[in-house]
């Protein structure tokens, strides 16, 4: 009895073995060296980090309280943001669908098309939609035409990419019925794998266009048109409550936007 | 036979049943859609003019930026790096402050005033692009990557929060149950009975977010808050659209990686 | 008629699944194949329609040599050659009408097989094939709320609806009941006579092969190694073609007992 109190003394319990622990040891360790190196090495003027709480509020004091004036022409930009958005979204599903459908390995008609359709959505989902803006403003001038672009480039790989993999992941057994009764490619398509991927399709443009309602609000201050313009022109000038009101006014499109996509959701699901 | 018959006396029909069931709302909505488009087409504002130079620019452009020029390496160098710390550091910063508020924003373990205020936060922490906040935080601590890494970590806890917030509340609560009955007081609960539940993800997510920081990163330089998007920035600005292109690789390249080594390593923990 | 000679499918450098098959299916019978799992019965099978490509051999159908066809002659060719499939294989989201009508692809254009706008005859064959098993009442349904046996049917009228000279069935009744699996074979059987059409029936239950076909083939290992008539399909034979794999189902139970008698007096069972 004495003897099995002493035995049941001497066990430890300990959360991990010892490899597992020398495994989060070092993780925790280069994580540290990591930081620590960001810190002592990044370029920031550390006086300015203790006044930064002190900077914020004043800003925000400036912008307080928020001035009602030129709500008109604020209304006016939003909804030029809507239809960027929404315009830029319709026609990225034309350009996606295809796209999709050759980067989908199970209807791909080749291998090449399989790289070309990968390509063209892994540039498209890495370069960002203010970089794309940038190149547009650069080729086709400041305006709501650059802005459009660059949505829709962007959008092409977002949607191509989920598309691809809802076509991915679809059940053959209906293509092989289709092909016995001898239809055509198209034909297949149209009832094999349309019907399928129809729910995930109405998801993803439906997710896609409230990211782009988003996007939208900041093409602006490339030049890109919509609402961003106008918030662009009043940090220019100082114009703090103005800022206010814009600002309030870009929560108030991203809510209602929220609001729409998930009736939306509900209603086609 | 009677199948002959019937075929006399009446050929049957069939259409296939609409979608939308009510003919009012079927043709309703593509009313709506085309009276949209015509509205929304007609109302924007192009600068036909300007368009139409648009085709030859785009050839000077790409033929000026081809091929990428690596000269400026150091340039990028130094961009790229300071886009890494502030990715660092804001996710960081992020995450460690998002599991305060991921808690605050639970309806299962805040009480409700304290909730209202958690939800607030994340919900105005994700409405504003990060671009908005970068010029804000700009304007208010200056150019440079402190206002990158505040954008960030803003960014960071939006996200983060919102998801955490929802793990918090689908925990099995059987387990906070337990403790309770042990004696627990809240902390020990909340160490105890949730983060073990919501740990994994909270991992999982913080690859995640660190991998859409740097990306974030990349973009929030555009606007002065540093990193390589104030390079690129200039590169554009300065006509060097060679350089510029050879940033974009590198950025593409970057996030290839990142993404793949994200997703390796959410593999591995999961 | 139906002519396979020295049909070979070899899967890379492997064994070869099929080793020069000769079968010859003339006018309206209904044939039941049966062996082993991997036998080569469903790759036989899928070969006819080219879901599967043989590796050597020729497959004649009414004196079309079906092997060597490619793009528009081989879906014409397929438009005649019906399959079942033991999954069903129906789009689940569209309706009963749209999966039967889907039999039709192989001869309408592409506008009218994406506007459904199908011809006169043909929706009117689809209503009476509907109903002839039972299910016209399900039209407008979606294909996913039907039980197992009535999806089948839907499959059934399917490859009828393509108007075909032969009729493939990969194991049918795997996935049913045993009641239901009675009825679809009971089906199959009358739709054969009905239509004057030759019916080849992949099938797992050597009872159901006996009680509801008129010729019995038999493969073992890719080869055949039986042809004959029910009555001699014995024990011997039984175990040539299954000996040392596997046992199949071969108690008959007591509704097919049953329903043998109402068959061979030619009265259609009616489907519950």
């Amino acid at each position: 009895m004495v003897d099995h109190a002493g035995a049941l003394a001497d066990r430890v319990w300990q959360r991990y073995d010892r490899r597992e622990r020398l495994t989060r040891y070092a993780v925790l360790l280069v994580t540290l060296m990591v930081v620590v190196w960001a810190v002592r090495d990044i370029d920031i003027f550390w006086p300015w980090v203790w006044d930064a709480p002190n900077q914020i509020s004043s800003l925000g004091a400036r912008m307080w309280p928020p001035d009602p004036r030129g709500l008109g022409q604020i209304l006016n930009a939003m909804v030029e943001t809507v239809h960027i958005a929404t315009l830029a979204t319709l026609l990225t599903i034309f350009v996606a669908l295809p796209v999709s459908y050759i980067a989908a390995q199970n209807t791909t008609p080749n291998r090449a098309c399989l790289w070309l359709g990968r390509f063209i959505l892994v540039s498209s989902r890495s370069v960002n939609t203010i970089i794309w803006a940038l190149l547009f403003v650069a080729i086709f001038g400041p305006g709501v035409l650059a802005g459009i672009l660059a949505i829709m480039f962007r959008s092409i790989g977002f949607i191509g990419k989920l598309m691809g993999e809802a076509i991915e992941e679809i059940d053959r057994h209906p293509v092989e019925a289709m092909e016995a009764t001898g239809a055509s490619k198209l034909k297949v398509i149209a009832y094999a794998v349309v019907p399928q991927v129809m729910p995930a399709f109405f998801a993803i443009v439906i997710l896609r266009w409230d990211i782009n309602i988003r996007e939208s609000t900041v093409l602006g201050l490339v030049g890109a048109g919509g609402i961003g313009v106008l918030l662009q022109g009043a940090i220019d000038t100082f114009a703090w409550p103005t800022v206010a009101t814009i600002l309030i006014a870009i929560v108030a499109l991203v809510l209602l936007g929220e609001a729409i996509t998930s009736l939306l959701r509900r209603k086609v699901m | 036979m009677t199948r002959h018959k019937r075929e006399e006396i009446a050929p049957r029909t069939w259409r296939k049943p609409p979608f939308i069931a009510n003919p009012w709302l079927r043709y309703g909505l593509w009313l709506v859609l085309v009276v949209y488009l015509v509205w929304a087409f007609g109302s924007l504002p192009f600068n036909w003019a300007r368009i139409g130079e648009g085709l030859p620019r785009a050839a000077r452009i790409f033929g000026g930026g081809f091929p990428p020029s690596f000269e400026r390496g150091a340039l990028m160098l130094t961009g790229f790096k300071e886009s890494f710390q502030i990715a660092i550091l804001a996710t960081l910063l992020g995450v460690m402050l998002s599991i305060p508020f991921a808690v605050m924003a639970a309806r299962n373990v805040a009480p409700l005033p304290v909730y209202l205020f958690g939800r607030a936060v994340i919900i105005i922490s994700r409405s504003f692009h990060p671009v908005i906040v970068a010029i804000l935080f700009v304007a208010a601590v200056g150019f440079g990557p402190l206002a990158g890494i505040l954008t960030l970590t803003l960014y960071s806890i939006g996200f983060v929060g919102k998801l955490l917030a929802e793990e918090i509340e689908e925990i099995d609560w059987g387990q906070v149950e337990a403790m309770r009955a042990t004696g627990a007081g809240y902390l020990a609960t909340l160490f105890y009975a949730v983060f073990p539940q919501i740990l994994p993800r909270q991992i999982g997510l913080s690859m995640y977010q660190l991998d859409s920081n740097l990306r974030a990163s990349a973009v929030v330089g555009i606007v002065g808050a540093g990193g390589i998007g104030g390079t690129l920035m200039n590169a554009f600005g300065r006509y060097d659209y060679d350089f510029a292109f050879a940033i974009l690789l590198i950025i593409i390249a970057v996030i290839l990686v990142s993404e793949g080594i994200s997703g390796w390593v959410r593999k591995k923990i999961w | 008629m139906l002519e396979i000679s020295k049909l070979v499918k070899r899967y890379g450098r492997d064994e070869p699944v099929l080793k020069e098959l000769d079968l010859r299916v003339e006018g309206s019978s209904v044939v039941a194949i049966v062996g082993a799992s991997g036998a080569g019965k469903s790759t036989m099978l899928r070969c006819i329609n080219r879901l599967v490509e043989p590796t050597s051999g020729s497959i004649r159908l009414n004196g079309t040599e079906l092997v060597t066809l490619k793009g528009a002659a081989l879906r014409r060719a397929r438009r005649k050659i019906g399959m079942v499939f033991q999954g069903f294989n129906l789009i689940d989201r569209l309706t009963v009408m749209e999966n039967v009508l889907a039999g039709r692809l192989g001869y309408v254009n592409l506008y009218q097989a994406i506007a459904r706008r199908y011809p006169r005859e043909d929706i009117e064959r689809a209503f009476s094939l509907m109903e002839r098993v039972g299910i016209a009442h399900y039209a407008n349904k979606r294909a996913d709320a039907l039980s197992g046996g009535e999806r089948q049917r839907v499959g059934v009228v399917r490859a009828l609806m393509q108007e075909p000279a032969v009729l493939l069935a990969d194991e049918p009744t795997a996935s049913l009941d045993p009641r239901t699996s009675e009825q679809i074979m009971i089906l199959l059987q009358s739709l054969a006579s009905e239509l004057s059409l030759p019916v080849l029936i992949n099938i797992h239950n050597v009872a159901q092969a006996r009680t509801y076909t008129e010729r019995i083939v038999g493969l073992r290992h890719g080869k055949m190694i039986f042809d004959g008539t029910p009555g001699e399909f014995t024990r011997d034979a039984l175990d040539a073609i299954y000996g040392g794999i596997e046992s199949p189902d071969e108690e008959p139970t007591a509704s097919s007992a049953h329903s043998s008698v109402r068959a061979s007096r030619g009265v259609p069972h009616d489907p519950a």
